[in-house]
């Protein structure tokens, strides 16, 4: 039995078979696009171990296809066996063994990027300095002592945080946070409406608010909007509860024991050590047409610990690599006077890069000696 | 005989390497020297190209044709050249003598329903089924199909039907023909010079008075009403007009062309009219009145002074006019055809008549030799003007493919002098720029590249691998079905290839197991060429976003391309296929290949559907399901195969490789 097990994950017809699967998974899932969308065509393609069919209205999920990641997943077990099973040591066999280690890496590299990696956004309108970038659909709820007009200190909890409830303390906060109702995806109205409940607080922006939860948005092009009731409790005693909401755009102030404080709930802040100044944004166009030619930010990069100062060009197919960090222009606002830089934190980058050279050069290797031989053969009749 | 053999090829390379030259080499100006004024630099789309390409590129978009034919013959009647009005002889009409220009048969409407709908069954001319009219017969329903063509503009793309499609398509060419008409001169103007002479004199009189009249003085009210209302004109053309033909006042300023319109509206403060426009009324006012001598004065005075500043656009307009007027792809396709055929020959008749065969085979590959080299010549003149590698478009994406395959089919024919090689070169190269003849009804083939595309680099490597690999998928999988069809269809496969002395290591070697061999090649080197390009896609998109793979439709395809060659090589080295099995896998990379390069667009067929691309979808149907019947009699079991019938087996070798090392 094991023996025939290793017969079947060693064999080139499982290779065959998979690849087989993994050409259909492929073509299925971009014919899929249409319907449901890069996103979720994404997800339920390629990013699973099955692809689920559900009968009707029913809520089964029967698995009737393997998934990116099992098809994927067999390949490498088949992938490293038939190598364990094969392997030769000999001159021959190092184009082979390139290509496979680099496929490996290929494969490793996405899976890591899959895991590690965090896309976040910077916003600038033209002459607009910032030190964080924000994850566009994650929340926190921030905190921040604004008593010192030179230095904000903030506390953030994520979300996750919130909607698991309870009372929530911190060093950096006189008060414990206590979640009375949180949402993750929220509707608010200024009149009551159907399903709507008024909003119960006693402190705050609550008053004259209705709302309600709402499922979480799936489509691509939408966000979604949670909403909480958080009440502050100090050792003295509440300090009130209050609305928080990604639809309250200004935070509220409240002070306590002589310190003053904002609570908002905003899109997660990710921190940098230094700040980036957008100086010029500029959207060229092809001259007599409305095709962009160019798209480019003039930003200046300020870093107080180290004392760096510098001006950089982003532009189309020019990132800024800084800190760990990749800067890409990716947005613009409609009245060309803002920007919208992508931030991507992404530790394996450089695998594919790798991954090309090894399979190249290992592809170029096995196939030139391949016609080597077969133009000796011929020279040799 | 033997002597006639010898000559042949040679014959056919002389033949057709004489019609090349005739081709290239320049030819006389007629009367008028339109040639000459197609030659002129403008603006247009973002880049600098010759009067000529924006008449040829506007018929393009009205009447799918370059030039317009005067009378209509029957197309079996292939030997009688209709009268033609080439492209810038119609557009100097157009733009100065429209009241001619509104009679010419240039607005194609094929859809039966809007036909009939504008009530036009009984009028414009007909060709092949394709119905032409002209502005007059369309002038009385133009309000109806602006008001269709608005309609149909506010439905959702993916919602258009074919008919509200043509709407727009129709509704557009309207547009463009009257945005042509006045880009010159202000609609309906006779005699173009005196009116800017006039203009010029009147101008500091209207200055004059429009300073009073601010300063709250008394002025003539008409002197200031006739000044308005020729301005007004000027405005509206500046508003209009189509090409930017009038260069940047400052030279050095490269982007800062203008209409006319604007040009004239731009001199008001310091009372000076561009040369420019000075040159192009005297045009204007000459062929109106049928001045031959004023007006090729005039084109002349105006080459003159553009050489001065504008030296190399002016050399621009004239390299594009040049390429134009050969049309190299057309006449590579014509030779590629031939070569096709000859080789065929080649293939048939070898055995039954091997001198005639060998002769055949000779002239074949000597036409693709020359059709690579007419074909060369045309991509590469096509880099140099657009000053971009080789593929940019789809339209330059066939037109590499084919070139790819071409070396490739060279490559093979110089290994094994079969004929094959040059049958798969002549075939590629055929149907690759027919595909491109027909892409580049659509337009301007040379349009600017959008921000991201807008890098040289990725463009050079990243695409340029990618088509190597579609390209080279491609050729094996015509090698795989005319594998199929010599095997099932003829004795041919099982013939000996090799060297036939008694000690020769290729003394068994068979046609078929020659073209295993190949496609073998191929496949290695399609698989080396895909990955990479696909991999080197993915840094691009890296470099240009933050993101390796997104799964989007276009990488999608190419993985695909790569997943299919790799499969054909583990199944070969697994013993899973043999000879004939290859070939069935190389036919279906075909159908991968051909879903790569066409079907993913047509996927946003919901999103960027054209007319276009409706037919084109047709075809791509039609070749997947040809090719899936190849696939089909490729299964036909073996003893039903002539080239098997009795011999017998021979795809007993290969052994699987891995299996040896058991």
């Amino acid at each position: 039995m094991g023996d025939r097990l290793y017969r079947v994950f060693t064999s080139l017809r499982l290779t065959v078979t998979l690849l087989a699967l993994g050409l259909i998974l492929v073509f299925w899932g971009t014919l899929a696009q249409v319907q449901l969308g890069l996103y979720k065509a994404q997800n339920d393609f390629f990013r699973s171990f099955f692809i689920y069919w559900s009968p009707g209205q029913s809520s089964l999920r029967i698995p009737i296809f393997p998934g990116g990641y099992l098809i994927g997943w067999l390949l490498l077990i088949n992938l490293f066996s038939a190598h364990f099973r094969y392997y030769q040591p000999g001159r021959k066999k190092y184009g082979i063994i390139m290509i496979h280690l680099g496929v490996v890496l290929l494969l490793f590299g996405q899976l890591l990027t899959d895991v590690l990696s965090t896309e976040s956004v910077m916003h600038l309108r033209n002459g607009e300095m910032k030190n964080y970038s924000e994850v566009s659909r994650r929340y926190e709820l921030a905190v921040v002592d604004t008593t010192d007009p030179q230095v904000d200190k903030v506390v953030a909890i994520p979300e996750s945080r919130l909607l698991r409830a309870g009372d929530i303390s911190h060093a950096g906060m006189p008060f414990t946070i206590r979640v009375a109702a949180f949402y993750s995806n929220s509707s608010l109205t200024e009149t009551a409406a159907t399903d709507h409940v008024q909003v119960q607080t006693t402190a705050g922006t609550g008053s004259g608010i209705w709302w309600r939860s709402l499922p979480r948005e799936t489509d691509m092009d939408k966000r979604d909007m949670p909403s909480g009731i958080v009440e502050l409790i100090t050792p003295q005693g509440s300090l009130g509860t209050y609305l928080v909401s990604a639809y309250l755009t200004q935070p509220q102030n409240l002070t306590y024991n002589n310190r003053t404080y904002e609570l908002r709930l905003r899109l997660e802040r990710l921190y940098k050590p230094f700040t980036v100044h957008l100086l010029e944004f500029k959207h060229d166009k092809y001259p007599g047409t409305d095709i962009p030619k160019n798209f480019s930010s003039r930003v200046r990069l300020q870093r107080p610990d180290t004392g760096e100062d510098r001006e950089v060009l982003i532009y189309m197919n020019n990132p800024l690599r800084y800190a760990g960090e990749t800067y890409y222009q990716a947005s613009f606002d409609p009245d060309d006077q803002g920007t919208v830089l992508q931030v991507v934190h992404n530790p394996s980058w450089l695998t594919p890069y790798f991954s090309c050279v090894l399979v190249g050069v290992g592809l170029m290797t096995q196939f030139s000696s391949h016609l080597f031989n077969f133009a000796a053969k011929r020279k040799a009749t | 005989m033997k002597v006639l053999y010898k000559i042949l090829p040679w014959f056919f390379l002389v033949l057709f390497a004489t019609e090349i030259v005739a081709v290239l080499l320049p030819k006389a100006d007629g009367r008028f020297h339109t040639a000459e004024f197609g030659r002129l630099p403008v603006l247009l789309n973002g880049r600098i190209q010759p009067f000529d390409s924006v008449a040829r590129n506007s018929l393009l978009q009205m009447r799918s044709t370059g030039d317009v034919p005067l009378e209509e013959v029957p197309s079996w009647q292939f030997w009688h050249h209709p009268q033609k009005l080439k492209s810038t002889e119609w557009l100097l009409e157009v733009f100065f003598n429209p009241s001619v220009a509104d009679t010419r048969p240039i607005f194609l409407i094929h859809h039966p329903d809007l036909i009939s709908e504008l009530k036009l069954d009984n009028k414009g001319v007909e060709k092949s089924g394709l119905r032409y009219y002209s502005y007059n017969e369309l002038a009385p329903v133009l309000p109806e199909i602006a008001e269709q063509g608005r309609k149909a503009d506010e439905t959702e793309d993916a919602l258009r039907t074919t008919y509200q499609k043509q709407v727009m398509k129709l509704a557009n060419a309207l547009v463009l023909y009257q945005r042509l008409k006045s880009s010159i001169e202000p609609e309906g103007t006779h005699d173009f010079t005196s009116v800017m002479a006039h203009y010029q004199a009147s101008l500091p009189a209207a200055k004059a008075a429009f300073r009073a009249q601010q300063a709250g003085e008394k002025v003539d009210a008409t002197t200031l009403q006739q000044f308005a209302n020729v301005a007004k004109q000027f405005e509206d053309m500046a508003n209009f007009a189509y090409p930017l033909v009038v260069p940047p006042v400052n030279p050095a300023d490269k982007d800062a062309w203008m209409n006319v319109g604007a040009s004239v509206l731009a001199s008001i403060p310091d009372a000076k009219i561009q040369p420019a426009v000075g040159y192009f009324a005297r045009m204007a006012t000459a062929y109106e009145q049928a001045d031959v001598a004023e007006f090729n004065s005039a084109v002349a005075g105006y080459k003159t002074w553009l050489a001065t500043d504008f030296a190399r656009v002016a050399a621009k307009g004239r390299a594009e006019y040049y390429f134009n007027q050969i049309k190299v792809f057309l006449h590579a396709t014509i030779i590629y055809l031939v070569a096709f055929l000859l080789a065929c020959g080649a293939l048939l008749t070898f055995g039954l008549a091997p001198k005639l065969s060998e002769s055949m085979r000779r002239s074949s590959f000597y036409l693709i030799v020359l059709a690579f080299v007419v074909h060369t010549f045309g991509l590469v003149f096509r880099m140099a003007l657009e000053g971009r590698p080789p593929v940019t478009n789809l339209y330059s994406s066939a037109i590499f493919i084919g070139w790819g395959a071409c070396i490739l089919g060279m490559a093979l024919e110089r290994v094994y002098k079969l004929g094959l090689g040059s049958a798969v070169a002549g075939l590629a190269g055929f149907v690759t720029l027919l595909i491109a003849h027909n892409l580049a009804l659509g337009g301007d083939t040379m349009e600017m590249l959008r921000a991201v595309l807008d890098t040289n680099f990725w463009l050079a490597t990243h695409v340029v691998c990618v088509t190597i690999g579609y390209a080279s998928t491609f050729v094996a999988g015509t090698l795989g079905l005319a594998y199929i069809l010599l095997g099932v269809f003829t004795p041919l496969l099982s013939r000996k290839v090799g060297d036939t002395s008694p000690k020769s290591k290729t003394r068994d070697l068979t046609l078929g197991k020659a073209m295993a061999k190949m496609v073998y090649a191929i496949v290695c080197f399609a698989t080396l060429f895909s990955f990479v390009g696909t991999v080197l896609g993915g840094i691009w998109a890296d470099q240009s976003w933050g993101r390796f793979w997104g799964w989007d439709p276009k990488e999608n395809g190419a993985l695909m391309i790569v997943i299919w060659n790799v499969l054909i090589l583990h199944a070969r080295w697994g013993g899973l296929v043999r000879e004939r099995g290859l070939m069935n896998l190389a036919v279906f990379g075909n159908i991968v290949t051909s879903f790569s390069w066409f079907g993913v667009n047509m996927l946003g067929i919901g999103l960027h559907s054209y007319g276009f691309m409706d037919a084109a979808f047709r075809w791509l149907m039609a070749f997947d399901a040809s090719q899936v019947l190849l696939i089909a009699l490729g299964l036909l079991p073996q003893r039903l195969w002539m080239s098997f019938r009795t011999t017998g087996p021979s795809d007993r070798t290969p052994a699987p490789i891995l299996a040896t090392h058991t």
